[in-house]
Parts: structure tokens; sequence; C-alpha cells
């Protein structure tokens, strides 16, 4: 069923939902709350309800990131603050519902008041005013220090409610830009952003549609990379699962600016939740012809297909994860071609990929404007990054920041330090590709630039906490150990080398090894790095290498005198 | 697996795009590993060489061609949990369920208990970092896991000390 798309009808609709006149209690429903027993709670609040016949709308919500606090609640009763309420339990379900029923909420159980919320894209939710005993969300230290970009509704809206995705600005980016915008305004406009890849690589995203645009031949297509693969990153699975039409308006935009009738979101299959809720959301969005043929009466024509991965590391490579989408294994070729040259992408059809976050900045550029969105971060690095920050850090959840932010702000004022009292030793960026920073270097500003200078990488956003019991020598044969098992044999410096370099670290751990050791892995280290055939090779002894530079103290411990 | 439900499968995949993975994704979900003789079957019916189905097959780690036992238990590897005493947790449940595994050539993990009724699986990462270490029992997700706990999860599905 392909309509006339109605985008105020659809967000007087939402908006009813958000704000019901009513009381509401909407629980915070990714992955993770509900593994802390989010939906448990949902199900008592939802059998309460029902049983005693109270006049409270119940919803669910995506997750807004806290996740030390989960599960999470939001308490919104007409003209007062919403309230966010933390660690609830089954248990605290009846408490709640009584609470709402006078007109308030459980004090013990509240963690902060949002009068107002702003959704960035041109919508400002009022909620109210009073609960004045109850922390303002901007006083809380996990979130005061964070600038909530892409993270704009997790938490706050129904990810499986399109209507609540209007209401607050939702597709307004996509309306516009087909119907006001030529695809070389849009390019231009996100070129002029300064928005960078967020898968890690930091390529400049205008310049890659432009690129594929202009390659020969008329059809294109757009692919989304959400294989996160980076061991302790999971940025990506939460906007998915909190705000699945941000990524799908972001692709509209792209595939229109592009020229693509076809897109793909490349989806790992240890993520089901986040591919239930992208499946109902491209199902409610054909529904409202935001997918399909004359998509909002713009003559265009586009829709998005769902692949899912299978679990192998090295498909986040361009080449490779084409080689997985045609049914082959994963394994890279080199480039040229590239993906977006004829002959390069998928079924040799010139293809733009992007990962979750770059498609997910697009409808906030397209809506505030390029100049807007270039002020926020630094030089050559525009706009927000989410990081999940875990490990042995106090406060972990997932933290979104201007890009320049200081290490020292992400992991000590937001995340309150090491955990049980620890001392932080380092942090570990870019996941196996990257490297670990010493907490000497925490004035770093996390930059793309910036942190390759300190040996590591921004790579997709995982920010994983070492302390002072964290053995260094281990971490780095953690990363090669997980490297030599996803490497895909085509390479003998990458297949080889690093189950060699993998034995040399056995060897020290086990207290067999020898000065001679070390230096043999360092000059390991230089060969992989110069001469693997692609990004994993080339990035997989970072982690040896960093560790070697900042932590030789505890090599040098393990090597007989 | 029976012919219907394979050729059942392989309708939901009108496009050659994410089509092989996608197909073997379903047959590994419902039944818990690719059975030889399914993928014989497959291979005929999509016109894909068995030999091509098999590198797929061994090359992610998401497939299995080594039957399961009655509950999938996967511990995860990824760096939040390793830092937060996941081997530890490997290792108490290794013990638990007294098994003992390594990983075998193609670099996959997988012990089956002599009752067959736990396999013990290791992953990547869920993505669920935040209150790792993590494990998941048949896709259901079990956070901050540590030996003390795991008894008690463990009797959920069955289990007895000895």
């Amino acid at each position: 069923m392909t309509g006339v798309f109605d985008r105020a009808a659809g967000e007087v609709a939402g908006q009813k939902k958000i704000l019901p006149g009513k009381p509401r209690i909407a629980v915070g429903l990714a992955t993770c709350g509900i593994a802390v027993g989010g939906e448990k709670v949902y199900e008592r609040l939802q059998e309460i309800i029902k049983k005693t016949g109270v006049d409270i709308s119940l919803a669910k919500t995506g997750c807004i990131g806290y996740c030390r606090e989960e599960p999470l609640v939001n308490i919104t009763i007409p003209g007062k603050p919403l309230v966010i309420l933390h660690k609830v339990t089954e248990e605290d379900a009846e408490g709640i519902v009584e609470a709402v029923k006078k007109g308030t909420v459980p004090y013990k159980k509240a963690l902060c008041r949002v009068p107002s919320w702003d959704h960035v894209t041109g919508t400002v939710i009022t909620y109210g005013n009073g609960f004045d005993e109850i922390p303002l969300y901007a006083d809380i230290p996990f979130f005061k220090h964070q600038k909530k970009v892409i993270l704009r509704n997790a938490g706050f809206i129904n990810p499986e409610d399109i209507d609540e995705y209007l209401a607050v600005g939702g597709y307004a980016a996509a309306e516009q830009a087909l119907t006001r915008m030529d695809s070389e305004t849009i390019i231009s406009e996100v070129e002029k952003s300064g928005l960078r890849g967020r898968g890690g690589a930091g390529f400049p995203t205008g310049m890659k549609w432009r690129i594929t645009r202009d390659a020969p031949g008329a059809a294109k297509y757009i692919i989304c990379n959400a294989d996160e693969g980076d061991p302790g990153a999971y940025m990506n699975r939460n906007e998915m699962e909190s705000d699945p039409h941000m990524l799908i308006e972001g692709m509209i935009i792209g595939a229109y600016a592009i020229g693509a009738k076809e897109g793909l979101i490349y989806i790992r299959a240890e993520y089901p939740l986040a591919i239930r809720r992208l499946v109902h959301a491209i199902g409610e969005a054909r529904a409202l012809g935001l997918l399909g043929k004359d998509i909002i009466g713009a003559g265009f024509d586009f829709d998005i297909r769902i692949a899912t991965g299978a679990g192998a590391f090295v498909c986040g490579e361009s080449t490779a994860l084409v080689a997985s989408i045609e049914g082959r294994t994963g394994r890279p070729h080199p480039r040229p071609p590239r993906l977006t040259d004829p002959g390069g992408g998928l079924w040799g059809i010139p293809s733009d990929l992007n990962n979750v976050e770059t498609w997910c900045n697009i409808p906030v550029i397209i809506r505030n404007g390029s100049g807007w969105y270039a002020k926020i971060g630094a030089e050559k690095n525009a706009g927000t990054k989410v990081f999940s920050l875990v490990g042995k850090v106090d406060r972990v959840g997932l933290v979104e920041v201007p890009l320049g932010t200081s290490l020292n702000t992400i992991v000590c004022d937001i995340g309150n330090g090491g955990a049980q009292g620890k001392k932080v030793k380092a942090v570990q960026t870019g996941g196996p590709s990257g490297g670990c920073i010493p907490v000497r270097l925490f004035d770093t500003p996390v930059n793309y630039e910036s942190l390759n200078a300190v040996g590591s990488i921004m790579g997709s956003g995982g920010i994983v906490v070492m302390d002072e019991d964290t053995d260094m020598v281990d971490i780095a044969r953690y990363f090669i150990n997980f490297a030599t098992g996803e490497s895909c044999g085509k390479c003998v410096p990458c297949r080889e080398g690093l189950r060699h370099t993998l034995i040399l670290l056995n060897r020290l751990i086990a207290r067999k090894g020898t000065a001679k050791d070390l230096e043999t892995l360092a000059l390991l280290a230089d060969t992989i790095k110069n001469t693997s055939l692609c990004g994993l090779g080339q990035s997989a002894p970072n982690p040896v290498l960093t560790t070697l530079a900042y932590f030789r103290e505890e090599y040098d411990a393990l090597v007989k005198p | 697996m029976e012919e219907k439900t394979l050729e059942e499968i392989i309708a939901r995949y009108d496009s050659p795009t994410g089509k092989v993975l996608g197909i073997l994704g379903d047959i590994q979900r419902s039944e818990g590993y690719i059975p030889r003789e399914t993928l014989e079957m497959l291979s005929v019916k999509i016109d894909v060489r068995i030999s091509q189905l098999y590198s797929i097959v061994t090359f992610y780690s998401f497939f299995s061609l080594k039957p399961v036992g009655e509950h999938v238990i996967t511990i995860c590897m990824g760096t939040a949990c390793h830092v937060r005493g996941a081997v530890g947790v490997l290792d108490a449940l290794e013990s638990l369920l007294d098994i003992h595994g390594d990983t075998t050539e193609d670099g996959k993990f997988s012990v089956t208990t002599k009752d067959n009724k736990f396999t013990v699986e290791i992953a990547r990462c869920f993505g669920a970092c935040s209150m790792a270490p993590v494990l998941q029992i048949d896709g259901t997700l079990y956070g901050y896991a540590n030996p003390d706990t795991l008894p008690a999860i463990l009797e959920q599905y069955g289990w007895r000390a000895a």
C-alpha cells in the first residue's frame, strides 16, 4: 500500500502518543534493557494497568545510553517534567502505578527530570514543571558533558512507531531533500558539513557520494554497513534499536542524491532485535509511501533490503563485505577497483558504502544546514560521535560528545574513572585495529588525527577502559588471538605473521620468552603492518605496537634477565 | 531438515542479494547447526556448488556443521567481557558441565556435554558490553555473569550439581 505521504498528520498523531494528555509510562527496551529485566517490568506494568483499569498509556522506548542504571523507565504526567526512573525491577511496578495514579512519581527511584527535550531537528517537546527535588537531566554528571545529536530520540520515542518519529521532526529532512533540493545541492551540503565516515576511516562522506554518483552507468547501489564487528562497540546496535527511522531517512536522502534505486543494510546476525526493528520500520515507511515507488510524490523510486552477515570481522572491509552479500566467503581483494568504481561494487555496480552512524548524521545535516553542523566538534572533525564506554569504568554506557572532546572528559568526567574506585591505566580505542592509550595521554582530543598520532584509531567508537589490574601483555595477546582467528588467510603477512606473533606472546606470558623475542615481536608487527593486503592485517599489530611503546615495562618484567 | 521447510526458507529470498548467507543463517537458526544433508539438498536447489557452500559455512563463525545439544550456551569473548573476566566464566562453566574444549581447526569453539544437554560456544561480541561479562542461553542474554552466579542460571535449564 502506498499513500500520499502526509507528514503533518503523522506528526499530530505522534505527538498525541508522546503527550497523550494522560500519564504515560515508557520502558527502555533495547537489548541491554531487556537483558537486565526491562521486559519483565513492562509485562508487570501491563498486567497491573489492565487489572486495575487505570487510564495510563504504556509504551516502549529505546535506550538513552546510561546502561549502568538500567532498566530505565520514563514517566510523563501531564504538565509535569518527564522523569527517568532507574534500576527498576518488577517489584517496583506496583508502586510506580500507585504513584502515577496520584499524579506523582516514586522519588526514591528517580534518576532525573526533563522539563523539555530538544529533538534537534526543529522540535522541542515541552513536558512541564514541578518535581523540583529530583535533579535535572543537565545536572547529572553522566549526561551533562554530552551533546545528543545522533541519540536525540533514543530513549524518548517508541522505535516501533513511525508516528513518534514523525512527531519529533522525523522525515522532514527527507521531504525537504526530495521536494526542494537537487542532487548537487544535497551532496554539496554534506560536503560542506565536514561529515567524515563514522565506521572509523574518516573518509569525507560527501566526496564518496559524489564519486559514486559520477561513476559511469545509470545504476548505483547504496549500502549501510551495520556489521559492527569491533568487540566492545555497540553504538550502532543502539542507534538501530532505538531510532531505526533515522537510519532509513538518511539512506533515502543519500539514495536520492546518488541516484540509487536500491539500498542494502548489511547487518550482523548477532543483532536479532535490531533486525526485527529495522524490518518493522521499513514496513512502516513503505506503508506511508516513504519507500517504494514515487516517494513523497517526488517521482523517485527507492527501496531498502536487509542482508545478514554471519560473523566475520573482516567483512567490515568493503570488498569483503560485498563478497559476503554476493554469497561468497568474505575475502578482500586489492583496491582498485574500489566499491565506487564500475566493476567494483555490489554485482559490479558502483556502490556507496557508509556506516550506520554516518547515515544517521544525514537527516540533521539537511534539516539544520551544513553551517549548523560544521560548528559542532573540532577543526576537520565536525559533528558528534557516539562512543561505547565500557570495561573497567564506573559509569558504563553510550556517550555522545562533539569530536575533539578529550579522553579525560569521556573517561573521568562522564565515566567517573575506574570501577570500584580502581585507578584507570589505559583505554583501548578502535577495537582490534586500534591501540592502547595510557592515562598520561588522556588530554588527547578524540579526533581522527590525534588518535592516529598516538598509535590508535578512532574506529567505530568502542572505548574499553583498563584499570591497574589489567595485564597489558594479555590485552595484546587477546587482540592478536582475535585477529588471528579473523584473518581470512588470503595474504601471508596477516595469516602467518599474526600466528607467529601469537606464539611469541604466548611464550612471553608463559615466562619462557627472551629479550630477542621482544625484538622479533616488534619487527614482525612492523612487517605485518606494512605488507598486509587489507586494513585488517595492516592495523592488527596496533595493539602490540602501542602496548610495547607505552607499557614496555610489563613486557620486560616477563622476560628472563 | 525436511525438504519442504528448506523450500520455504529459500522462497523468502527473491533476490540474489544476500541470499546465500540469508538461507544458511535461517537453517542455522532453525536447526542449531547446518546438517550435511541439508547442505547437499540446498546445493542442488539453488545451483551453487557444494564446495562453495562448504567454504562459506566454515568461513563464517555463525555457522556450525556439528549438531548441538538441547541448550546452547554462548559465552561472549568481546573486549569488555575479556577485561571483566569472561575467561574465568568459561573456565567455571567447563568445570560445572564437566567438559573441556579447544578452538577447532576452522577457528570455532563448540563443545557438547556427554548427555547432549548443553553445548558451549563462544561469540566475538554480542554488543551488550555494558553488562559484561555476558552469556547467552538459547537466545536469552544474561549480564554481569560470574562463576558464582552460573549454577543458578544453569539450574533454570535443568542442570543439577553432581
